[in-house]
């Protein structure tokens, strides 16, 4: 069982990968902190990834 | 970032937190997977795809999506015939990478971090919610997100929406509102707010996909309270889909069709086949949101969602756990970012000391010199079957084979996906490629992901051209696939020919003045400069009126229930006491120039008589002006004295007066607003409506009150408010907006007279009391909008750079909107769009330089007249005139140019250029649209 233990000063972490969660480590990252993403399944993105367009732009959400 | 983990236990406190996660495998070494797809390919089992809302199957061995981040494999253990029952492990040898690992084991690993910010999302309805609705026993039942996917040109049907029953193309469609949500009888009674707005949507998507399908929307009510969400509607309903607003009873099959029943307002019980019934399904709280609250030791509410509280919306029970997004509250894209960068800028707050000390920065390769020959790379992009399904994408890419300075050329399914970027930059470094074009989708989007590509691999980004043969060919001639090729080869050949004459363009910084000016000192502004201050930051807050406050002095307490006054207070003495806020009252802005990092203003204050000027210099801007009440004519408001807002209201209630809550109160919801004198909803005016109502019963409970309304728009937990009025005797009676109620005087009498739709006749009250809810209007916004250039939507509020992924930002740089100027919101989503906006506006702060795109104007001083022609016609004031030796000479301010080129179509000596975008390059562009190719000439 690997085992780590990583220290970087303030660094912030953010549980959950979805649009709140990515962005809230995008501007954290832009304010020059350190940032972990936790998400529980494979991949970031969450439910506005599975979204075909998005109001009112109709942009496509990926 | 962490994938597939979860956390485990969070402890120690704020500032010095220690979170044990826990990783479990991928079973793939995400290092070495180049995401070809040959695994997926071989692998022999089924797995039903979540993605896909279980609409299609793939195999356990997969990837989400093309896109997806990271970009590589993982294998479900859930269906894994080795990790299942240790036999299989075909991909093993099949993988060329030798990526696949079965020997992986799940990972502790400790993190010691000193913010935490919670965004687990929400859950899912529950099936046995569905069932009632007839999903599960009948296929033609669908939930909005299994919908969602199947008008998904790259969902598991292409795009085609059909029946599962028959695979027929539906000719009706029902859309069911409120399913989960607004229920007790799932527990869940509030209402979700997203579900009107995507249900509208999904039912325009639909009639786009056939515009002779039949959409009816079966509803409560329409809860369309977000910012231009009205005009959705409106055009929806143009569009020909139907809104009914009724209760669905019952589902049943029907000859090979769906019967609806439901029961209409007048108590009518009436019967409509379908093809196919949509559910719009609610938010649930996340399903393992008892497991979160219990090791991050916060608080959840009633409906176990993370609890918070109105003035501190995002903070939890435990210091330095913030909460954002839907496990906030049910909400949409544009307020989970908002949350989302709120969040940010409260944990930059808390670790204000510690700022950059754990970020590493990014390297890039030297730029190479560019002095050799164009060899130019062509890469054409099938974007899945978004081009491909039209385009002859290798046709396309066999065209460019010939041109001169083409050394490469290749197609790729999504020329954005991680190893695709990837591929791109070992093969820039692989044939020494110095020009780039990409045939793909809009440079609005994708531009800065291949810039970038180009800086990783040695290149100086401006030497990418893209086409977009997406949006002007696949998408605009989806009828002619053989024009849209020919009209995709000519802009690839156009490109080439303006990508031989590409120049490498240096970057430009500019620093940055680290103030930041704050316009209106009310609750938004106020949080802004707090926001700003915790921080670091210094700022200057403006507030127009002689003291802070703003609206909320108006208010007593709030639909929670929490106190105003006493609130308002510590927030003023805060301000008041930071010494990195400056408070300037009575004072106006009244002159502004400079660009982000480098803002000049100039402020009028007035003390007594005297007027003074300050100038102040400052490196962005937040707009935080607010807004007021609405007055109306037509409801004799102002005329008599029995009629008041529901403010006015709200102040009396608070009052000491005897029959302050006389007997009878009729109330009329959007008196003014939604298509009468407003056009929008205020969103703030049920809930206030409600709350009064309250009031009224709890002081007087005989009282009779009567809320005439034409949607209740108590979204979110505010239904519990609804609810409870509902029960407590208050009366709602729905109007529509052709038949508005009429007030009137006769004698001494206040008269309404309304069409009361559950009796089915007229009705004429004379209350004692008529609250009007009427709307509100912003502040000042014209004024501000002018000096800083920064555009407004129809009704006059600020407009947001992006509507959902900006939606704090406006197309000006440097220049942040909150409050009531972005659009009407209640006081805890205004602290929350303030946080952001100091999150968003401390980022250039940060930095302390702006870095400008190289694309802006600049002038040739030698043929420059200097007629000024230019200046008078730049929309950014990005254009200066200067003295060179006596001579008047224009000069492009950098950090302000947007790069329209207005200036360089105008120049009459043609002095001005536009970097990446020369008179050169466009007319070699042009020229190339002129020459044939060799195909077309044959044909001729």
């Amino acid at each position: 069982m690997g085992k780590g233990m990583e220290h970087r000063a303030g660094a912030v972490m953010v549980v959950g990968g979805g649009i709140a969660g990515v962005q809230a480590a995008l501007d954290l990252t832009e304010l020059g902190y350190y940032v972990y993403l936790v998400e529980k399944s494979a991949v970031v993105g969450g439910v506005m990834a599975q979204l075909d367009k998005t109001f009112p732009t109709n942009d496509c959400s990926l | 970032m962490l994938t597939n983990a979860d956390l485990q236990a969070l402890e120690g406190n704020a500032g010095d937190f220690t979170a044990k996660i826990r990783q479990r495998p991928r079973y793939i070494d995400a290092d070495a997977c180049t995401a070809c797809g040959l695994c997926t390919q071989y692998c022999p089992r089924h797995h039903v795809d979540p993605y896909n809302e279980g609409l299609s199957v793939t195999r356990p061995i997969h990837i989400d999506y093309a896109q997806a981040v990271p970009a590589t494999y993982y294998i479900d253990p859930s269906s894994c015939l080795h990790l299942q029952h240790d036999t299989c492990q075909i991909c093993v040898p099949v993988c060329q990478s030798h990526a696949i690992d079965f020997s992986q084991k799940p990972k502790e690993i400790e993190l010691n971090v000193g913010a935490v910010i919670l965004a687990p999302g929400f859950g899912r309805i529950d099936q046995s919610t569905l069932a009632k609705f007839g999903y599960g026993s009948h296929p033609d039942v669908v939930t909005s997100f299994e919908f969602e996917r199947m008008t998904t040109a790259s969902g598991p049907f292409m795009g085609e929406v059909k029946c599962f029953s028959d695979g027929r193309h539906p000719k009706r469609i029902a859309f069911i509102q409120c399913v989960g949500s607004r229920d007790l009888g799932c527990d869940n009674g509030y209402c979700s707010s997203v579900c009107c707005m995507y249900a509208i949507k999904e039912a325009m998507v639909a009639k786009e996909h056939d515009p002779e399908v039949d959409i009816t929307i079966y509803y409560m009510d329409i809860r369309t309270q977000g910012k231009e969400f009205d005009k959705a509607q409106q055009r929806a309903e143009a569009m020909g889909i139907k809104f009914v607003r009724a209760k669905v009873g019952d589902i049943t099959p029907w000859q090979n069709r769906l019967q609806l029943t439901y029961s209409t307002l007048e108590g009518g019980h009436e019967f409509e086949p379908f093809d196919l019934v949509v559910l719009s399904v609610g938010f649930e709280s996340p399903r393992d949101a008892r497991g979160i609250a219990d090791i991050t030791g916060i608080e959840l509410n009633h409906y176990n969602f993370a609890k918070s509280e109105t003035f501190q919306p995002l903070a939890t029970n435990r210091d330095g756990v913030i909460v954002a997004g839907a496990f906030q509250g049910p909400k949409d894209i544009p307020e989970s970012v908002t949350q989302a960068s709120a969040a940010a800028g409260i944990a930059a707050g808390l670790l204000e000391k510690q700022r950059g000390q754990g970020i590493i920065h990014k390297d890039y390769p030297e730029e190479k010199t560019d002095t050799d020959e164009p060899r130019i790379g062509v890469f054409v992009c099938h974007c899945g079957i978004n081009i491909s399904s039209v385009v002859d994408v290798h046709q396309v890419e066999d065209s460019v084979a010939d041109m001169e300075g083409v050394v490469y050329h290749t197609d790729s399914l999504y020329s954005c996906s991680q190893d695709a970027v990837e591929t791109l930059k070992k093969t820039i470094i692989a044939h020494n490629l110095n020009r780039v074009v990409i045939a793909a989708c809009s440079p609005r989007t994708h531009e800065p992901l291949f810039q970038e590509t180009l800086k990783d691999a040695g290149l100086n980004p401006c030497l990418v051209e893209m086409v977009n043969i997406r949006d002007q060919c696949s998408w605009v001639h989806a009828g002619e696939p053989d024009a849209a090729t020919d009209k995709s080869q000519d802009l690839v050949r156009m490109a080439v020919a303006k990508a031989r004459k590409l120049k490498p363009l240096p970057a430009q910084t500019v620093p940055v003045t680290s103030r930041a000016l704050i316009v209106g000192g009310g609750i938004a502004g106020m949080v802004v400069a707090l926001t700003m201050a915790e921080q670091g930051f210094e700022s200057v807050l403006l507030e127009k009126e002689k003291t802070l406050g703003g609206n909320l002095g108006l208010l007593n307490h709030t639909l929670s229930s929490s106190e105003t006054a006493g609130y308002l207070k510590k927030l003023v003495a805060r301000v008041k006491k930071n010494r990195k806020i400056d408070v300037l009252t009575s004072a106006e802005i009244v002159q502004t120039s400079g660009f982000i990092g480098n803002f000049s203003s100039v402020v009028a204050t007035t003390v007594g008589k005297k007027q003074e000027e300050h100038t102040i210099d400052h490196g962005v801007v937040i707009l935080a002006t607010g807004g007021h009440e609405h007055r109306p004519d037509g409801y004799l408001l102002g005329k008599n004295s029995r009629v008041l807002t529901q403010q006015e209201l709200e102040k009396r209630l608070a009052g000491r007066a005897k029959n302050r809550a006389p007997d009878s109160v009729v109330m009329i919801q959007c008196a003014g607003s939604r298509g009468d004198d407003l056009n929008y909803c205020s969103k703030v005016c049920c809930n206030h409506a409600v709350k009064n109502a309250l009031k009224i019963k709890e002081i007087n409970p005989d009282s009779q009150v009567i809320v005439l309304y034409r949607d209740m728009r108590t979204y979110g937990y505010a239904e519990d408010a609804y609810r409870e009025a509902r029960l407590k005797g208050v009366v709602f009676i729905p109007y529509e907006l052709e038949n508005k109620p009429e007030v009137y005087e006769k004698g001494r009498r206040l008269h309404v007279k309304f069409f009361d739709s559950l009796l089915q006749e007229e009705v004429d009250l004379t209350p004692d009391l008529l609250a009007l809810s009427v709307g509100i209007v912003p502040d000042g916004t014209e004024e501000l909008s002018k000096l800083l250039k920064a555009p407004l939507t129809d009704d006059k509020f600020f407009l947001e750079a992006h509507v959902k992924l900006r939606p704090v930002e406006l197309p000006v740089d440097g220049v942040y909107v909150c409050g009531l100027a972005h659009g009407p919101k209640p006081v805890d989503e205004t602290i929350a769009q303030a946080q952001a906006a100091a999150a968003k506006a401390a980022i250039p702060l940060v930095k302390g330089s702006v870095s400008v795109d190289p694309i802006v104007s600049s002038v040739d001083e030698k043929t420059c007249i200097g007629c000024g022609l230019c200046v008078s016609l730049c929309p950014f004031s990005a254009i200066e005139m200067i003295k060179v030796e006596k001579k008047r000479k224009a000069r492009t301010i950098a950090a302000s140019c947007k790069a329209c080129g207005i200036c360089a179509s105008h120049c009459p000596t043609f002095a001005i250029s536009m970097g990446g975008f020369t008179n050169e390059q466009i007319n070699a562009q042009i020229e190339a649209f002129g020459r044939a190719t060799k195909k077309e000439t044959a044909e001729v």
